[in-house]
């Protein structure tokens, strides 16, 4: 993995060493070609964005309206349906998630950069299998949290809390890794003056690192949430799926649904109303999706400036 | 001999003796990176409250002889130190011995100024606290200590600002208070002025003169006419290439008086050295 890294990473670098070394025969107009094929594939991922923009906006319009947030989903009222429920519920799976994977995410960065010894065969096993992990499909972390949380060893029931620690088994490698790199960034000269003053490796991490590395482990974990937020395939499997008329009764009480499980439940619907409740309700996610990446962009820009 | 003409600008308070009272030991030190040998068998004494210098071409050991008096190379996972380091006659790499402890004694001085982004005030604080040392009033410790790094009248007005806000010359005697905060008896500088312009190299040259009243000081140069001008005595090392591998090993050459390392060494690698023909 890491050595993989460090090979795809000078493979790229040497690529773009030739590259500008433009002696080859034709390299200028090669670059131009490369150039061109490099901003059709940006505009194809532009374009796609903005046509499910523009499309739900357009469907959903009609019914972005207070009803929305205020009203629970209803089978019968089809023009005052809403989808509080939901928000609520996604609300309590998020909060869940974030004090679940923020503490046990930043700490095995912590334990894998300042102490663990990266010659050690099981560090590298633990590292090797951290980034397997990050490229597990979903389904199979909403199977495994079937077995092991809503039922079996944990056996919490299918309640927000199982939705929260099932989507943190799916975004602890993304935090780890972004707290990892956010940690490594923090300049060596840092923790040896830290040593040299006769402060212990805690006190140096905690009064130094830490605080250094915390936008950085802020931004990756916005990221990371971001992801989680929109995830439909573990969560139908842990007990979001079924049609909630209530908010949750707390974190480990209760049926609960989240946004995007709701949108699937509407949009499947044959009539043309919970289509467009279901449109609506594209939007609002997008909406907290591009507030929180937002919110991430301007907390490492901010950070990037002041250091 | 081509001679630098090094005369020693500063008399020392009393006469040096021709033997140092050691602070500081080396015995046999020997320091691996791995398979590397990074230096062989090296034996110095650190007098007190004199200026040691240490000097040679790059790759000759000298850092590494540096941060192993106070463990420093304990950080990098593939050193082992061999032999002893003694300070006060207690070996420093003993078992019961606790490398932050030994760093609380031995205080140390990086070749880039590396203040915390904390402000000027937390940076000289910043030791006394995690230690737990006991001082009467912190702001007249800060003071004290900041005085005792030539900084204060140039920073009591904004002992709230960030340490960045200083100039390079100015963050490293920052970074000398610091060191002394926690009150050390003995202070390494690992190329301290190395970042430097020559102004702010001769404030932190005259500080060290100042501090040797109170502190033993170890310093590591690349700069021969600095070691000349501040040094009491000097310690002249070297590297020589393994013959199969190619590694080079560092040794330490010659130990004696800076007037004698510059006026009349005994060793021909030495004049070499000094005289510009090798390094």
């Amino acid at each position: 993995m890491n050595g993989a890294n460090r090979v795809a990473v000078a493979g790229a670098r040497r690529t773009t060493e030739l590259r500008l070394d433009g002696s080859g025969r034709g390299g200028r107009w090669k670059g131009e070609v490369f150039r061109a094929l490099l901003i059709f594939c940006l505009v194809i991922a532009f374009v796609t964005l903005l046509a499910v923009i523009v499309q739900a906006s357009v469907r959903g319009m009609p019914r972005i309206d207070l009803n929305l947030i205020t009203q629970m989903p209803s089978t019968l009222d089809r023009e005052t349906s809403g989808m509080q429920s939901a928000i609520f519920g996604t609300i309590y799976v998020m909060v869940g998630l974030i004090v679940t994977v923020v503490p046990i995410g930043v700490s095995a960065a912590i334990f894998l950069e300042e102490f663990a010894d990266g010659t050690k065969w099981w560090v590298r096993f633990i590292e090797l299998n951290v980034q397997n992990l990050a490229a597990v499909p979903s389904i199979v972390f909403g199977i495994l949290g079937l077995a092991f949380i809503v039922r079996g060893p944990l056996d919490l029931g299918t309640v927000a809390y199982a939705g929260s620690l099932t989507l943190a088994l799916l975004v602890l490698p993304t935090v780890i890794l972004a707290s990892r790199e956010a940690i490594r960034a923090v300049p060596t000269s840092l923790r040896q003056a830290s040593l040299g003053l006769g402060a212990t490796k805690w006190q140096t991490i905690w009064h130094h690192v830490l605080p250094s590395a915390v936008p950085g482990i802020v931004t990756g974990t916005i990221l990371a949430l971001s992801r989680a937020i929109g995830e439909t395939a573990p969560l139908l499997l842990v007990g979001a799926t079924v049609f909630v008329t209530y908010n949750p009764d707390g974190f480990f009480e209760g049926a609960y649904t989240v946004l995007p499980v709701q949108i699937f439940q509407w949009a499947v619907r044959p009539q043309e109303e919970f289509r467009i409740l279901a449109a609506a309700g594209i939007i609002l996610l997008l909406a907290v999706l591009l507030v929180m990446n937002s919110i991430a962009i301007w907390i490492r820009n901010k950070y990037t400036r002041d250091a | 001999m081509t001679e630098p003409s090094v005369t020693h600008p500063y008399t020392p308070q009393q006469e040096l003796p021709d033997h140092p009272v050691p602070v500081m030991q080396t015995r046999s030190l020997n320091v691996f990176y791995g398979g590397f040998h990074a230096v062989h068998d090296v034996d110095l004494a650190f007098g007190h409250h004199e200026i040691t210098a240490l000097i040679g071409p790059s790759g000759c050991g000298k850092s590494t002889v540096l941060r192993c008096l106070n463990r420093m190379n304990d950080l990098v996972p593939s050193a082992r130190v061999e032999g002893e380091v003694l300070y006060h006659d207690q070996d420093v790499y003993a078992p019961s011995v606790d490398p932050i402890e030994v760093r609380r004694h031995i205080g140390m001085v990086f070749q880039k100024a590396n203040p915390f982004p904390k402000s000027i005030y937390d940076n000289v604080a910043y030791g006394p606290r995690v230690t737990g040392m006991k001082v009467d009033s912190m702001d007249d410790h800060v003071e004290r200590c900041l005085r005792g790094a030539a900084l204060w009248d140039e920073v009591k007005d904004k002992l709230k600002e960030s340490g960045y806000s200083l100039s390079g010359g100015q963050q490293q005697r920052l970074c000398i208070a610091r060191a002394i905060a926690t009150e050390p008896d003995v202070i390494l500088m690992d190329e301290p002025c190395s970042a430097l312009d020559p102004i702010a190299t001769a404030a932190i040259e005259d500080l060290m003169l100042q501090l040797r009243e109170q502190y033993t000081i170890v310093i590591v140069t690349h700069n021969m006419q600095q070691a000349a001008r501040v040094s009491d005595r000097t310690a002249f090392f070297t590297a020589r290439p393994d013959e199969t591998t190619g590694n080079r090993t560092g040794l330490l050459v010659e130990f004696d008086k800076t007037s004698t390392i510059f006026e009349n060494p005994s060793d021909q690698r030495t004049e070499d050295y000094i005289s510009g023909r090798f390094g």
